[in-house]
């Protein structure tokens, strides 16, 4: 009885955010049937793929307290060298391996700066941004990188069977995001660190490694999600991924992550994405204008946060 | 009799379905020095919250005297400011100042002197500050940051908040905690003369010895409920602490000495230098021994602790266990040589409070565990071990470590060093805060320890303890050692001279 008790409340927010998913989907179906349609539904989970990818990410950072702005750079500056490595080797797994490779450095550089460094996150993060979205304007010289390789294309628009890669992908980082934050022990790790670094640091915790590794999964996974990206758009664009963070934090604070540290749950985030993704798609079959997408989307973050803190004190 | 100035009746309150207080009553009078004894969680300071405004009641009426017709008017409380406004004031166990600004701005926020238009009159502000800093003594000028205030005089800031209220009932909610001995008789006689003054002063405190020397009345609550108000004359100090745990306690066994095994030294310290003109500090640690540490309030010995649990570099000093030279500079590095420290510092370094009482238990033995994933089965076999061994009362062990009393919050920490399987175990100020049923069992628990191998270094500032769990004890006073002492040598006497720099090492 106390077993089912616990689960209720712990599962209580993401099932809530679930049941608003729903009403969601039935208010746009009414209003036009295509949403409902396989293709719709395919759609928006490859929308929601990349921005997923990189928000299992962004939760770890958030949980351990700080937050990566550098997110939407570096999903222009993967992409980017995917992409020119592509163009000039034609080898689709050295551009893969070379646009990871960007994101474990900057992810390192991040958690390096924040750790070692003792800047804040915030700080750190704001300027990786600020450095990688210049120097992919510089490399490029503002034009696009266009490949020819078919496999890279692929990545952001092959199929397994009526399944989209970047979903299957996804799903294989939600698992491994889940898996880390609750079995592992590094998993207790991010959450200690987050919720009181200095008692974590008194326990015998290596804070600054962990902060370094969070730092860099968040920027593998989202290297990751910048592959999808730029072979969805066919193209390497130094303008690419404007905003790109916002979206893995509003997915992370409307699935229940504490801006504070210490507190949220990658599933949270997931269904968050979702939620985000639903919104837009749907706003977007039925005419809404994207100027009033944004709104919309800013009350959503008002209404499940405000809707967070009242729950928590009752 | 004395006039009643505040009187409750038929208080509940309950948190998240848990009764925190069940139909309890209470009587102050003017000019009376009130105690209010309990173990922690017994629902003193919840009682004293709803009296000043910090929580609403459930249940029950409160009555205040009203001055012009000197009658007892049913009041609703609806806010600390209106209590303060009212008279009622409270000095809180943690202290509520705003460290970045100044003692003046501090005690007169939200209600500054005002000049010209919405302007804060900053003379009119020193005067008020100066003259209510010279009620509680504390002369500092009312410019100083807060933050760089000891914190004695922190309290004595709060106190003069609380006091420039004109008001009527003052709370003080474990006020000598942090403080000195010293800086505690000062706060003594600026209590006394409070009373003088018709003050009525509310005395919250865990200390015996203080509330005998201060109070003239005492109420005893238990478990949330009423028990009896006394004549402090009237009672004992056995009679108090059988009224509060409704049991006789155990007492500690004092000499536990002939454990000690003297012929193995576990720790060695040499040449640690705790401040930079203090003369080095080097001791040892025998097996099966505690050892007591005692000091003033800023003699070093916290700084001492971190130094050996690499918190702090070590510069010069060295430190051998069991006779082997160990390189410590990082709290893992004392922890692999099987060092375990409990800091004084409970909520800010000892747990993480929003996680789970399971989550806290296991933090530091996960790195000792081979498997990188949590296998639930072993762990909860360990949490189950010491939450049982300890007798850490709770619902539930996935319940946050904050929802427990300090008491048990305490064990937590505890069981976190042990299932790491120390040999050493350093404990800065084990009870503080902590109820008078969980302090005993902690000194049991610490024994108990100690015959099954263990040794342990105890910083204390309470005289009390000190005298009754070591087996030998070392003074401190400004960085340095000032007394090594035998239990038989460990008198009052000497131990106090030694902590005054009396006695030479």
């Amino acid at each position: 009885m106390n077993e089912k008790k616990k689960l209720d409340l712990s599962s209580f927010r993401e099932l809530l955010l679930i049941g608003v998913v729903i009403l969601l989907c039935i208010i746009w179906t009414a209003m036009n049937s295509q949403f409902i349609s396989m293709n719709n539904i395919t759609n928006i989970l490859r929308q929601g793929s990349y921005t997923a990818i990189a928000a299992v990410g962004m939760t770890m950072v958030i949980i351990i307290g700080e937050i990566d702005l550098s997110a939407g750079s570096l999903v222009c500056a993967s992409g980017l060298v995917g992409a020119m490595v592509c163009k000039s080797t034609n080898n689709v797994v050295l551009a893969v391996v070379a646009a990871m490779l960007v994101g474990v450095v900057v992810g390192g550089s991040n958690g390096v700066l924040c750790a070692v460094g003792k800047l804040p996150g915030f700080i750190a993060t704001l300027a990786s941004m600020t450095v990688l979205r210049g120097l992919a304007y510089i490399v490029t010289e503002g034009n696009s990188v266009v490949w020819t390789n078919d496999a890279f294309t692929k990545i952001g628009t092959g199929y397994v069977g009526i399944v989209p890669i970047p979903v299957i992908i996804m799903v294989i980082v939600i698992i491994f995001g889940v898996f880390l934050t609750t079995k592992l022990r590094f998993g207790r790790y991010i959450y200690a660190v987050g919720g009181n670094m200095e008692a974590s640091r008194w326990s015998g915790i290596a804070v600054v490694k962990v902060k370094i590794i969070v730092y860099m999964i968040m920027g593998i996974l989202t290297s990751i999600a910048g592959l999808i990206v730029v072979a969805r758009l066919g193209s390497g664009q130094p303008s690419a991924g404007q905003n790109f963070e916002m979206d893995c934090i509003t997915a992370a604070v409307v699935g229940g992550t504490s801006m504070s540290g210490g507190r949220g749950k990658i599933l949270g985030t997931v269904v968050g994405v979702l939620l985000l993704t639903v919104l837009t798609n749907g706003m977007t079959l039925v005419g809404i204008n994207t100027y009033w997408q944004q709104v919309f989307k800013g009350v959503i973050i008002v209404v499940s946060v405000l809707a967070d803190t009242h729950t928590k004190k009752s | 009799m004395s006039e009643v100035i505040v009187k409750m009746e038929g208080i509940s309150k309950a948190f998240a379905g848990i009764k925190a207080l069940d139909n309890v009553q209470i009587e102050l009078r003017k000019g009376e020095i009130h105690a209010l004894m309990g173990e922690n969680g017994a629902g003193k300071s919840t009682l004293m919250k709803i009296m000043t405004g910090v929580y609403t009641k459930d249940e029950g009426s409160m009555y205040l005297l009203d001055e012009e017709s000197k009658e007892l008017k049913l009041t609703e409380m609806k806010s600390p400011l209106m209590a303060q406004k009212l008279g009622l004031s409270m000095v809180f166990q943690e202290l509520n100042l705003l460290e970045n600004m100044n003692i003046g701005e501090n005690i007169f926020i939200g209600r500054e002197p005002v000049g010209t238009g919405t302007i804060v009159d900053k003379k009119v502000l020193d005067e008020r500050a100066r003259e209510e800093l010279a009620k509680v003594k504390l002369d500092v000028d009312p410019n100083t940051t807060v933050s760089t205030l000891s914190c004695g005089q922190k309290q004595c800031v709060e106190i003069a908040k609380a006091l420039s209220f004109d008001a009527r009932v003052v709370v003080f909610d474990e006020p000598t905690a942090s403080l000195s001995e010293t800086e505690s008789q000062t706060l003594f006689e600026i209590i006394q003369e409070l009373k003088e003054k018709g003050v009525c002063i509310v005395y919250i405190s865990h200390r015996m010895e203080e509330v005998f020397e201060l109070a003239d009345r005492i109420t005893v609550f238990r478990n949330g409920t009423y028990i009896d108000t006394v004549e402090a004359s009237d009672v004992s100090e056995a009679d108090l602490i059988k009224m509060m745990i409704g049991r006789d306690l155990e007492e500690g066994k004092k000499q536990g000495s002939e454990y000690v095994n003297k012929a193995k030294t576990v720790l060695s310290v040499k040449n640690i230098t705790v401040f930079p003109n203090a003369s080095p500090v080097s001791f040892d640690l025998h097996e099966k021994e505690i050892l007591g540490l005692f000091g003033l309030v800023g003699a070093g010995r916290t700084e001492l602790s971190r130094v050996i649990f690499g918190i702090d570099p070590i510069g010069e000093g060295e430190i051998y266990i069991q006779g082997n030279k160990v390189h410590i500079t990082c709290p893992r590095d004392a922890i692999n040589a099987g060092i375990g420290l409990v800091p004084e510092d409970r909520k800010g370094l000892g747990l993480i409070l929003g996680m789970s009482i399971k989550d806290n238990m296991l933090i530091s033995k996960l790195g000792q565990l081979k498997s990188w994933i949590l296998n639930k089965k072993i762990l909860k076999d360990i949490t189950g071990t010491y939450i049982s061994d300890l007798g850490i009362v709770l619902r539930d062990e996935d319940q946050e470590v904050k929802e427990l009393s300090g008491g048990n919050q305490q064990k937590v920490v505890i069981a976190k060093w042990l299932a790491m399987t120390p040999d050493i175990l350093i404990m800065d100020e084990p009870t503080r805060g902590i109820d008078v049923g969980a302090k005993s069992e902690i000194y049991t628990l610490m024994r108990k320890l100690t015959e099954a191998g263990k040794s342990i270094i105890m910083i204390s500032s309470e005289m009390a303890e000190v005298q009754k769990v070591s087996d030998r004890v070392i003074v401190m006073h400004e960085g340095s050692i000032t007394g090594e002492l035998s239990i038989e040598e460990a008198t009052k006497n000497n131990i106090m001279q030694a902590a005054f720099g009396g006695i030479k090492a």
